[in-house]
């Protein structure tokens, strides 16, 4: 049994110590929000919060995991009412919706780290999340707008 | 769902087989209506037909018949139903039809999603769908005030007698509007009424979809389910003869190893142990007859058959005299475009939970071909295709991957769940679902146009090779004709531009490769080779190639017109800095035209930077603009990563691609800034799930021309063909 503290609340997981977080929380604690899509920290659909850093829980251990604070796209904020939840459903950002938890999670931290992104900022923060819908446009719209920033 | 109302149903069904051409036939179909009234998760006081459910809470369910995976579908059908029964939006709830032929596409006869025809062929469906409902409503509002019907109007969820003022919500009446008898006819609203069609109304699915509440495929887990990742061969068409599953076994979590005729699978309770006991599993394969297969080679095949002298073809179209048509041309000039295949890289691998149980089988899927996949489940199961429940989940992405007439992992899921005997969970890795095929085919495209003396085409032949996705499917009566696969010269064969003497024809090449439908199917090459071939022509002909286009379109005024709006608005002929260009494309599909202005700039090395993309839409009447932005946005996007980036090859029979390192996609920081712009039309409504796809890569090889004289015939762009330095 392995102690990991996710969205505030610590969990007993009955896992080996080498398994990818991103399965400890699909399979073992059920969060499911947090996608999987490419195993090899390609894809970015598994992004998480560890301590709050943006993390690919693809490539992360539950060893490493262990005793770090892990945020979910279910524990950014009570029912979406995270700044950039807002902004993602003002902007009607989403299509499939798929890769859009390591998205948010990835614009939340980048928000965390730089309140006024430039755009420089925004694309180095979010080039590693793919969208095959091509979301992206609205992506950066939406950052935007969750940081007041107008856009230009 | 005691308290439906059978009469209402049965007309309902009525009226929309006789809307329906069934134009796909020779699917059994299931004749379990019920089902559809059985899956609706509350009960509800008012069950007008098969769409629309009504709660005494007056939340208002729009049953949709069509998977969303992106599009907004979820958003658009419930909004054409709710505008013709004044529903108050806030209340409206969407939720996924079951797989029943209440549900069948009005068109193909079959429950499906694609074709970009949802919007279009679901219109009068569901706007009578909503007007029955609001005359029902009305008629019990009349009959509790005892008053005249006609002095009723519905608005925002209610409805009202003006004369008295007195208002009954749609709850409130929902149990009195369910002893009604539906009206024979009903009035649709005069578009200018409408309240939410014609609206960039925002997304249903926003709220489910940032906050991970939205249940993908991937995400379903039933009681006692164990998840199955499967070994399947190497080579397409090889099969195991030896497996030792004793290393799989042993790995903890591991429970069970079963083989089906496609693969091995090694079942676990979730997917991280079922992935080592499958990695660990020893097999041995005979590789079958495409042991050899390799992406050089296969090209000489093509272009052997790509000849034009003395090898038959299939003909598409044949106008004129093409032979005389090139004798009496001035200029003449012929080039080869050759594009890869392609796989649809959704961003959720495929899965499937399937439960084979006695005498009925349960899928959770994100499907696009609800009714196939049903048929091939009932036929493996052995029960009839009325027993097995399909539960449509979001779906990651389609494109259509997840519209396969073979039903390949839906077939896979129930197997393993019938060998195993337990529900199962089928999870492809990103490495499977990349080399796990139905790609867009590869095609090798020979073709050459005669000038006369102003430079204007008078003669224009294509001839097209490639794999056929129809042949041995059951779209074969529909979608062939003899060895022509029509989805392989769409937008080729009808083409805008007049040119007397034409001929496009089609040789399908031999096949193994597992080939389908790939948003915008044939288009998606055939307005690259076309409107690339046509700029070229403009070039010989020392021509704009807007203007050059515009004097083959002199009887397109609708063409012209979106070409037109896209160019003025792109800036199109404005000086632009050394190094950068300007392509234009315009091409039509799913009823839709799309033009799009293409900036870019090539550094010596040979590296593209797309700038900007101007994109003009013609779709007809619109529903949701914001969707028709979206989906052109997404459309231009994806075509953009495969012009960049795309190609699957392969070496010694085995795919070379096997994830996003090596198969990518476009990124945020190589994304062009993307302006859409709608053309208030009236012509017949077209689709545009699929219409912004085809001309992007054109656009952006005929700026990358304009950048640097150096012409792309060929898909994906390679920097080494246009290096300067």
């Amino acid at each position: 049994m392995i102690s990991l503290k996710v969205n505030g609340k610590t969990h007993r997981v009955d896992a080996s110590p080498d398994t990818p977080l991103l399965w400890v929380l699909r399979d073992n604690l059920g969060l499911t929000g947090t996608k999987y899509g490419c195993g090899i920290a390609q894809c970015g659909a598994c992004t998480v919060h560890v301590d709050g850093e943006p993390t690919r829980a693809c490539v992360t251990n539950l060893a490493n995991a262990a005793g770090k604070n892990i945020t979910t796209i279910e524990g950014l904020s009570k029912s979406g009412e995270h700044p950039v939840q807002r902004a993602w459903i003002e902007m009607d950002v989403v299509q499939c919706g798929y890769c859009q938890s390591g998205q948010i999670m990835a614009a939340a931290a980048l928000l965390e780290r730089h309140p006024h992104p430039s755009d420089a900022q925004i694309s180095e923060a979010m080039s590693g999340i793919l969208c095959r819908c091509g979301t992206y446009q609205r992506i950066r719209q939406a950052i935007k707008q969750a940081a007041g920033v107008k856009e230009a | 769902m005691a308290k439906t109302n059978p009469p209402s149903r049965r007309e309902f069904l009525k009226k929309s087989a006789a809307a329906g051409g069934a134009l796909f036939i020779g699917f059994h179909l299931p004749s379990g209506v019920g089902k559809a009234l059985a899956a609706v998760k509350q009960p509800q006081a008012f069950a007008p037909n098969a769409f629309i459910r009504v709660g005494a809470d007056d939340v208002v369910t729009i049953l949709c018949n069509k998977s969303e995976m992106g599009q907004g579908v979820y958003t658009a059908l419930p909004m054409i139903a709710a505008d013709e029964m004044d529903a108050d939006w806030s209340r409206v709830r969407v939720e996924a039809a079951p797989a029943t032929p209440a549900y069948f596409h009005t068109t193909f006869g079959i429950q499906v999603t694609g074709g970009s025809t949802s919007v279009s062929t679901s219109y009068e469906q569901l706007r009578k769908a909503g007007a029955t409902a609001r005359a029902l409503l009305i008629a019990a509002a009349a009959e509790t005030w005892k008053v005249d019907p006609t002095s009723c109007r519905a608005e925002r969820g209610h409805v009202i007698h003006d004369g008295t003022g007195r208002r009954l919500s749609f709850g409130q009446l929902a149990s009195r509007a369910a002893t009604l008898t539906p009206p024979s006819d009903v009035t649709l609203k005069n578009p200018k009424d409408f309240t939410l069609i014609g609206r960039p109304i925002r997304r249903l699915d926003s709220r489910a979809k940032v906050t991970g509440q939205a249940q993908f495929g991937i995400d379903v887990k039933v009681p006692g389910m164990l998840t199955a990742v499967i070994a399947r061969p190497p080579v397409f068409g090889g099969t195991a003869t030896r497996v030792n599953a004793d290393n799989a076994k042993a790995i903890p979590g591991v429970k069970q190893v079963v083989q089906i005729d496609t693969g091995i699978a090694v079942l676990a309770e979730g997917f991280w142990p079922a992935k080592l006991g499958r990695d660990a599993l020893e097999i041995v394969w005979d590789h079958g007859p495409l042991a050899a297969l390799d992406t050089e080679t296969q090209g000489k095949v093509y272009a052997e058959l790509g000849k034009l002298e003395g090898s038959a073809a299939a003909v598409a179209v044949a106008r004129g005299d093409i032979v005389s048509g090139f004798a009496k041309a001035d200029t003449k000039l012929n080039a080869v475009y050759e594009l890869p295949y392609l796989a649809h890289a959704t961003m959720e691998p495929l899965n499937c939970v399937a439960h084979v149980k006695p005498e009925s089988v349960e899928i959770w899927t994100g499907t696009q071909m609800q009714t196939t996949d049903q048929a091939a489940a009932a036929q493996i199961a052995g029960v009839k295709p009325e027993q097995v429940v399909i539960h449509t989940m979001f779906l990651g992405g389609g494109f259509g991957r997840r519209a396969n007439p073979a039903a390949d992992f839906v077939k896979e899921a129930v197997k393993v769940s019938k060998a195993a005997g337990l529900p199962v969970k089928v999870v492809w890795t990103r490495e499977d679902d990349m080399r796990g095929g139905y790609y867009r085919p590869r095609t090798y495209n020979v073709i050459r146009a005669g000038l006369d003396a102003r430079g204007m085409p008078v003669a224009w032949q294509h001839r097209i090779v490639g794999q056929s996705i129809i042949k041995g499917t059951p779209f074969e009566p529909v979608l062939m004709k003899a060895e022509l696969d029509l989805t392989q010269v769409e937008g080729s064969a009808d083409m805008h531009y007049e040119v007397p003497n034409f001929l496009v024809d089609y040789k399908i090449a031999p096949g193994g490769v597992p080939v389908l439908w790939w948003r915008s199917v044939g288009h998606s090459f055939t307005a690259f080779v076309k409107e690339c071939f046509l700029d070229e022509c403009a070039a010989v002909a020392k021509q704009d190639p807007v203007a050059y286009r515009r004097l083959l379109l002199l009887n397109h005024p609708r063409v012209r017109g979106v070409m037109d709006l896209a160019a003025e608005k792109g800036g199109w002929g404005r000086l632009l800095p050394p190094g950068y260009g300007m392509g234009v494309a315009v091409h039509e599909s799913f009823g839709s035209l799309v033009a799009q202005v293409a900036e870019v700039s090539v550094t010596k090395a040979g590296e593209v930077t797309v700038h900007r993309v101007v994109c003009a839409v013609d779709c007809g009447p619109v529903v949701n603009p914001d969707t028709v932005r979206a989906q052109m946005e997404s459309g231009i996007v994806f075509g953009l990563s495969a012009a960049l980036y795309g190609e699957i090859t392969f070496k010694d029979g085995r795919v070379q691609q096997s994830n996003f390192h090596d198969y990518p996609i476009l990124r945020m920081d190589a994304m062009p800034k993307i302006e859409v712009f709608i053309v208030d039309s009236t012509a017949p409504m077209g689709g545009v799930g699929e219409p912004g796809t085809p001309p992007i890569a054109p656009a952006v090889a005929n700026a990358i021309f304009a950048a640097t004289g150096k012409r792309i015939r060929k898909l994906p762009i390679d920097p080494n063909d246009i290096k300067s330095a």
